[in-house]
């Protein structure tokens, strides 16, 4: 039996505190133990991206993160993404997505929107070329990509014109395991 | 799917992680976690305990040197390392090579050092870090010492560190802060796949010897410089490149496997110096296919190029 490690973290910007064997990936804190089952596990390799939550506001493949590893850290998941309750709760992003028919069995979803609200907390206007590169890491077998990829234009525009960049800019001071001086600007 | 059960220690100091390590037979270091984790979940490793190095400040660094060089600590990721403000203006070919590495999330985990220390023979940011003639930091029981990027890789998957030792950084000279560079890299599709072949061809603009650089992925049992193009290169410029190319040819030992044959390989090897030496030295391409384009059974191109906004003149090679 290995020794459990006690861990405290903030997701969606609720404090949670557990104790977790080693081995348990995020992807599994977050769904079997907090019940946040957005994200997905597809292939469990950091392949597919339907694991895709923000760690301090830098998108991840959860599947390939220790619980452990997040202690002390700021997750959000696609269920914190928007706010408040009722119509117009919707983060832009998730509501460019329902505009331009992005979805359609909603699998590669959650891990879709987080990876896009990431590129455009830190590049508020990506070419589509940005845009393709930045999603190239999650798997649709659904739309084919394009509505997609239009949605997230359509979404950093909203953005711009909106202002905040909503959520994604949640933890954006406190990333860890990076070094000091980065720039924003192209992934 | 769950992983193999493991101990788990986050030390807070280099001494007390190697102390760890060499307590525990099979203990591994663990940064990114985007090789280790994903080979644990598959069985490919079964460490004990493993050993997280992310929170040891001094890893979580990355600073310009004094003299203009870089230096990268273990725990950076390599998202970071592409966007350091150094790193977009004298090193582009390592930037190049970052953002061509496994998908936008998996660059925010994975750490350029661990991508070495992994010695996989694709690893994207060896071939710029061999070209850039890299120094490794290690430190392990015996205490601290350097080793050339040039003599780390001793095969697939093997480095030439001892037991316990930990990389604990990497530094690029400032000699090279400047190098222009073309990366080519086919792949069966632009994002995640790692590469079927990949070549980078550099300019230092130095005037001495050892002024080019070439080195190769995916067509040997490591990652490979060539010597003989790069001499080649150096005594004829771009009038050079398909007898340079011919060089990387033999020098590589390719093998068939699921991504593709020997043959293939060893001959995307030769277009891809050939046309990279071309592109560095603002000659046209022959072939009438550009870097860039899709190559053979489509996909790949020139790794990140694509996602990349804020090229610096140092990288623009002139062929992407």
């Amino acid at each position: 039996m290995t020794m459990r490690h006690p861990i405290e973290l903030t997701v969606n910007g609720v404090s949670e505190r557990a104790e977790v064997e080693p081995n348990l990936s995020l992807l599994h804190f977050l769904r079997d133990t907090l019940d946040y089952t957005g994200a997905k596990e597809g292939c469990g390799e950091g392949e597919c991206g339907s694991c895709v939550v923000l760690l301090d506001g830098r998108p991840v493949n959860s599947c390939l993160v220790l619980a452990v590893e997040a202690d002390g850290a700021e997750v959000l998941t696609i269920e914190g993404l928007g706010k408040g309750k009722g119509k117009g709760r919707l983060h832009p992003v998730q509501t460019a997505f329902v505009e331009h028919h992005a979805v359609q069995c909603g699998f590669c979803t959650p891990g879709m929107i987080l990876c896009a609200v990431g590129l455009l907390a830190e590049s508020p206007d990506p070419t589509e070329a940005q845009i393709r590169e930045a999603l190239a890491g999650n798997l649709c077998r659904c739309t084919g990509y394009r509505q997609i990829i239009d949605a997230v234009r359509s979404a950093a525009a909203a953005l711009r014109e909106g202002g905040a960049g909503g959520d994604a800019a949640a933890g954006a001071d406190r990333r860890r395991g990076e070094a000091s001086g980065e720039a924003g600007g192209a992934p | 799917m769950l992983m193999p059960s493991f101990e788990y220690r986050a030390p807070r100091v280099v001494p007390e992680a190697v102390a760890l390590c060499s307590e525990t037979p099979g203990a591994g270091y663990l940064a990114g976690g985007t090789d280790l984790l994903a080979q644990a979940r598959f069985g490919e490793a079964r460490p004990p305990l493993v050993i997280d190095i992310k929170r040891i400040e001094a890893l979580r660094e990355m600073q310009e040197t004094p003299e203009g060089g870089v230096r990268i600590g273990a725990a950076v990721t390599v998202a970071a390392v592409a966007r350091h403000p150094r790193v977009r203006e004298a090193f582009g070919a390592l930037r190049d090579c970052c953002n061509a590495l496994g998908s936008y999330p998996l660059r925010h985990r994975a750490t350029v050092v661990c991508n070495l220390c992994n010695a996989s023979p694709c690893a994207d940011t060896a071939a710029a870090l061999l070209a850039l003639e890299a120094v490794l930091e290690v430190t392990g029981p015996q205490g601290t010492r350097e080793i050339p990027l040039g003599t780390f890789f001793r095969g697939p998957r093997e480095t030439a560190l001892g037991q316990a030792e930990l990389v604990t950084a990497v530094r690029i000279p400032a000699s090279v802060a400047g190098t222009r560079a073309v990366y080519g890299r086919i792949a069966r599709r632009r994002g995640v796949d790692i590469s079927t072949v990949a070549v980078l061809v550099a300019d230092t603009g130095r005037q001495d010897a050892g002024r080019h650089r070439v080195s190769l992925l995916s067509v040997a049992p490591t990652p490979l410089r060539v010597p003989r193009a790069e001499a080649i290169l150096d005594e004829q410029g771009a009038g050079g490149a398909a007898r340079a190319a011919e060089a990387a040819q033999q020098a590589c030992a390719p093998i068939t496997d699921a991504r593709g044959t020997a043959e293939y390989r060893r001959a995307m090897v030769g277009a891809l110096v050939e046309r990279g030496a071309r592109a560095l030295h603002g000659a046209p391409a022959t072939g009438g296919v550009g870097l860039g384009q899709p190559l053979g059974g489509g996909g790949g191109g020139s790794g990140g190029g694509d996602g990349d906004g804020g090229r610096t003149p140092a990288s623009q090679g002139g062929g992407r």
